[in-house]
């Protein structure tokens, strides 16, 4: 089965990212917990994301294309990046998700993605 | 089997098969709604062949190949939710390599750590286990967990869709698991065991063999999880209190309070079950509410034994009881135990310590106020309370017990 990591991480930690005294200890630890997802052999896509404050978010109400700054939602903890793995179950997804740097700072999701369609 | 009518025959195999087949069903579809329609459907399916055909000679193993090629053909036409698909794939390359033709395994414990997973609602948790292994209607489960029935039922098929949906493991979960999930599957077997009790009178068939049915579960798991002492706690409580369920009437059908029980009818061998999976429990070293509670029964057993009830050993274990759980059921029997070892007026400042609006409907207290003040020579508040206690009371032979205002112990 197919699974969504969604990382949240909390502003303290989009600061030590932009921060140079902390980058590279805070790179270090996502860095290594990549390579053993990528060496695991089940990712089939992710992608780390610029911070919250780089958002767009666009709805269309009434035919009209309602454009904001920022993210989607006004949350303490926001989304930093994600994995798509494909595993055999919601425990093996979650045993990977608890090894992100972020599940001791802000929080995983995991979600289950919808199986592609059966022609 | 073969005197049996089909409708019996039918009726047999629910009651004493249900959960077991359930738990096959859904061990291989990881989809428990599916496996819940497609023997519904078997059932149906049954009750109109047997009366035609006769009852086939394994009867289990019918059902069982009429549920699977009923969960096949929903697959075939496509009646099946996005999601289930690739599921139901797996289920069938496992089907056809699996034949169960007169025997096929007991999951249903796998089933109950899988309705226990973190990642299920906990307030669906027992719920779902009483709904699936047990086969308990959501009407029955809804009055034994306070709940309404729409809500619970609600909350039951949004746990089934998780279940499904999120791809959770049907597998006994690895021991450093355990502690997380022990407790509701204990706490669903002890609850199912409380519903077949209920049932004093033995005479609904929704309830029949249930608290068999629920000492026979504590005990396969006690043997799964042989170093956790509360499930051997369990084992030993329900022992205890089922050794003596058939004491609970006398022949005329009445209430017989446990004070007035004649230790010669309760039963020897449960009684010895008990005994030894306390002992086990307790050389675990690892404390708990069903042990203790299984140490308040086998004290009130010391009777058999030509020994008087050591009350103020009770009292002591309904203080550790309280100090573990402080549910208002322990703290009702807590002043019970107060007033048998250290009087009527003692019990009664217990009772007023609680709040009254968590005793507002609570049988027991109404009960146990009756009884104590009376002890006490309150007869006005005695007559009061027992009235209470009467009108909240559902089983005739206690409503009996009571509006005679007679004298004796009260616990269940």
């Amino acid at each position: 089965m197919e699974y969504m990591l969604l990382f949240y991480q909390p502003t303290s930690d989009f600061a030590d990212r932009a921060d140079p005294a902390k980058a590279g200890d805070y790179m270090a630890g996502w860095m290594s917990y990549v390579q053993a997802v990528q060496a695991a052999g089940i990712v089939k896509s992710g992608a780390g994301l610029q911070p919250p404050a780089t958002a767009t978010t666009l709805r269309v109400s009434e035919g009209r294309r309602r454009v904001q700054d920022g993210p989607f939602a006004d949350a303490k903890e926001q989304l930093g990046g994600f994995f798509v793995i494909d595993v055999p179950d919601l425990d093996t997804a979650l045993t990977w998700a608890a090894r992100a740097p972020c599940a001791a700072t802000g929080g995983v999701e995991v979600r289950p993605a919808l199986p592609p369609r059966a022609v | 089997m073969s005197e049996a009518t089909p409708d019996e025959a039918a009726a047999a195999v629910a009651r004493d098969s249900y959960g077991r087949l359930i738990a096959y069903l859904a061990a291989r579809s990881h989809d428990i709604a599916a496996a819940e329609d497609a023997l519904g459907d078997a059932f149906a399916a049954a009750l109109k062949h047997w009366p035609v055909d006769g009852v086939p000679d394994a009867p289990e193993a019918w059902l069982l190949t009429t549920a699977r090629r009923r969960l096949h053909d929903r697959w075939r036409h496509g009646q099946v939710e996005t999601g289930a698909e690739e599921t139901l794939r797996i289920v069938f390359s496992e089907l056809a390599t699996v034949a169960p033709e007169t025997q096929f395994p007991d999951e249903r414990l796998k089933l109950m750590f899988v309705c226990a997973h973190p990642a299920i609602d906990p307030a669906a948790r027992s719920a779902l286990m009483l709904q699936t292994v047990l086969g308990l209607d959501a009407a029955r489960i809804a009055s034994a967990f306070l709940v309404a029935p729409a809500t619970l039922a609600q909350r039951l098929v949004r746990a089934k869709t998780k279940i499904r949906a999120a791809g959770i493991a049907f597998e006994v979960p690895r021991e450093d698991e355990w502690p997380e999930r022990l407790a509701d599957v204990l706490e669903a077997i002890y609850a199912a065991y409380g519903t077949g009790w209920d049932d004093v009178a033995g005479t609904d068939p929704r309830t029949s063999g249930l608290a068999e049915e629920a000492l026979t579960l504590a005990a396969m798991l006690a043997r799964l999880v042989p170093d956790a002492a509360e499930a051997w706690g369990l084992v030993a409580l329900i022992a205890f209190c089922q050794s003596r369920a058939a004491a609970r009437r006398n022949a005329a059908g009445d209430y017989v309070p446990l004070a007035a029980q004649d230790p010669a009818s309760w039963d020897g061998e449960l009684l010895a079950v008990g005994e030894a999976s306390l002992q086990k429990a307790v050389a675990l070293g690892v404390p708990g509410a069903f042990q203790v509670e299984a140490a308040i029964q086998s004290a009130h057993t010391q009777r058999r034994l030509g020994a008087s009830v050591p009350d103020g050993a009770i009292v002591a274990l309904y203080d550790a009881l309280v100090a573990l759980q402080p549910t208002v059921g322990a703290r009702v029997s807590r002043a019970c135990a107060v007033g048998a070892a250290d009087g009527a007026e003692a019990g009664l400042t217990a009772l007023a310590a609680l709040a009254a609006g968590d005793v507002r409907g609570y049988q027991p207290y109404w009960a146990a106020l009756a009884h104590l003040a009376a002890a006490a020579g309150d007869a006005e508040t005695a007559r009061d309370a027992r009235a209470r206690a009467v009108g909240l009371s559902t089983d005739p032979a206690v409503r009996r017990f009571l509006a005679q205002g007679a004298e004796g112990g009260l616990r269940k």
